[in-house]
């Protein structure tokens, strides 16, 4: 997926890196662009060979001299960071007192060390107060509100208005789905539906970018990550007690998970709950079993297959169906009789898509946060 | 009925508190997990069953999970071997 740039070297990142860790001065690289390779092969020695590297950076070292005089080179080159560093950190313990405030050297005064710690404390007291009465006052305008809100399914109420009469009077005759929460949402309000699914795979993407350790490109980073972080190598648990639960819980969980998904239409449910369920499902079986189970039939490749596939045909069918809608064209779709489990036109196989892109978001959460990986 | 709503409702105002103020982060996350079932009970009550669903199948389920799998990541849940030592 992702290409190797060839001229790495060159590159603006690269420069800066090199300015950064003193290895470049910044107004030489101003004049020669572009490097020739004995003087990079010699910089690279340099770094661990220190400062008796090839001709070229004695070359570049006499350069320097001339400029600055004859003190800088060397000492750019073999300044001891772990002994800098130490001193740092005594001349910074001197001057912190044991309850973690900055003091004068733990010496009773009026010093600036002191007032500045005397601020800090009144700060934080300040900030404790503030945060408190903060969130009474929340708390104060949130029951407020709850007070002022109209009581639950009175007949008045400002959400009983055109738009679910609209639904309840003649939902069923136009979307042909009993459960009409499900014709809403996968009829009405596709557009958002369709949103919320795209939202879905774009998390997932994010957590993809985040998590993921790929085996060709970070091989360093996994080597170096050590046995004892690696989640997989104590796959199987071989948990007895676990795995007899998941025996008889998992089959349940997933038929459960597809009847609620095919059911959408008809009873309570639809692609997001039922693809929860099914995520759930899949998760368990993957704790009771492990990787080398779950590998067999849910690999990164088919994940994306998947998503894409079911994202593609959502996208298309509601394109199709919205556009002979806003055009008054006849669309060709039949609801079939109401009740049936083959009705109510693009709802049923929306809910499908729905679900599987619900459930491979769920198990990918939760693949990339064990191992950085599918 | 009107007595079990005001129950579930204040056993969730005290998961709720609970859950910010325990210091224990293992406790307070299995104090989350009761709050989403608290939670889909009332859903249940408020007549709407797949919501009741997605929320035991997401916040009881997959989010308590994924908070019990950073827990291990970033070492915060100790070996079971030392935690059965302490016991």
């Amino acid at each position: 997926m992702t290409r190797l740039r060839d001229d790495y070297e060159h590159s603006r990142y690269r420069k800066f890196k090199r300015w950064y860790d003193g290895e470049v001065n910044l107004l030489e690289d101003v004049m020669d662009v572009t490097l020739p390779d004995g003087k990079q092969e010699g910089q690279k020695e340099s770094r661990s060979a220190g400062p008796s590297g090839s001709p070229a950076l004695e070359a570049r070292r006499k350069a320097s001299e001339a400029v600055y005089g004859p003190e800088v080179w060397p000492q750019r080159e073999t300044v001891d960071y772990a002994q800098w560093r130490r001193h740092a950190q005594e001349a910074l313990e001197a001057r912190i007192h044991p309850d973690g405030y900055f003091g004068a050297g733990g010496r009773p005064g009026n010093g600036p060390a002191e007032t500045a710690a005397r601020g800090l404390r009144r700060f934080r007291r300040f900030y404790q107060v503030m945060s408190v009465i903060l969130c009474m006052m929340i708390i104060a305008v949130f029951l407020w509100t709850t007070i002022h809100l109209p009581p639950f399914g009175g007949a008045d109420n400002p959400a009983n208005n055109e738009v679910p009469a609209r639904y309840i009077e003649s939902g069923l005759a136009e979307t042909g789905a009993i459960n009409f929460v499900t014709g809403m949402i996968l009829d009405y309000r596709a557009f958002d539906t369709f949103g919320e699914s795209c939202v879905l795979f774009i998390a997932s993407c994010c957590v993809l970018v985040l998590l993921r350790i790929d085996a060709s490109n970070g091989t360093s980073r996994a080597r170096s990550r050590g046995p004892q972080e690696d989640d997989r190598l104590f796959e199987p648990k071989n948990d007895v007690i676990l795995q007899r639960a998941a025996f008889i819980l998992v089959p349940l969980i997933l038929v459960f998970g597809v009847y609620i998904v095919l059911n959408g239409h008809l009873s309570p449910g639809g692609g997001f709950s039922g693809g929860a369920v099914l995520g759930s499902g899949l998760i368990l079986y993957l704790n009771a079993f492990g990787f080398a189970k779950t590998e067999r039939f849910f690999t990164e490749k088919v994940y994306r297959r998947v998503t894409l596939c079911a994202l593609t045909f959502y996208c298309l069918a509601k394109s199709y169906s919205f556009f002979t809608g806003a055009n008054h064209l006849e669309s060709g779709i039949p609801l079939g009789t109401p009740g049936a489990i083959l009705s109510s036109g693009l709802i049923l196989p929306l809910n499908i898509c729905v679900g599987l892109v619900v459930m491979c978001t769920m198990y990918a959460f939760y693949t990339l946060f064990r191992k950085g990986g599918m | 009925m009107k007595v079990f709503e005001i129950l579930l409702l204040v056993s969730l105002i005290v998961c709720a508190v609970s859950v910010a103020v325990i210091r224990d982060l293992l406790t307070s996350i299995i104090i989350f997990m009761s709050y989403s079932l608290i939670m889909c009970v009332i859903w249940v009550l408020l007549q709407s069953p797949d919501l009741a669903i997605t929320e035991a199948a997401v916040g009881a389920g997959v989010t308590s999970i994924l908070f019990f799998v950073t827990l291990k990541k970033i070492r915060a849940i100790r070996k079971e071997d030392d935690r059965d030592d302490e016991a």
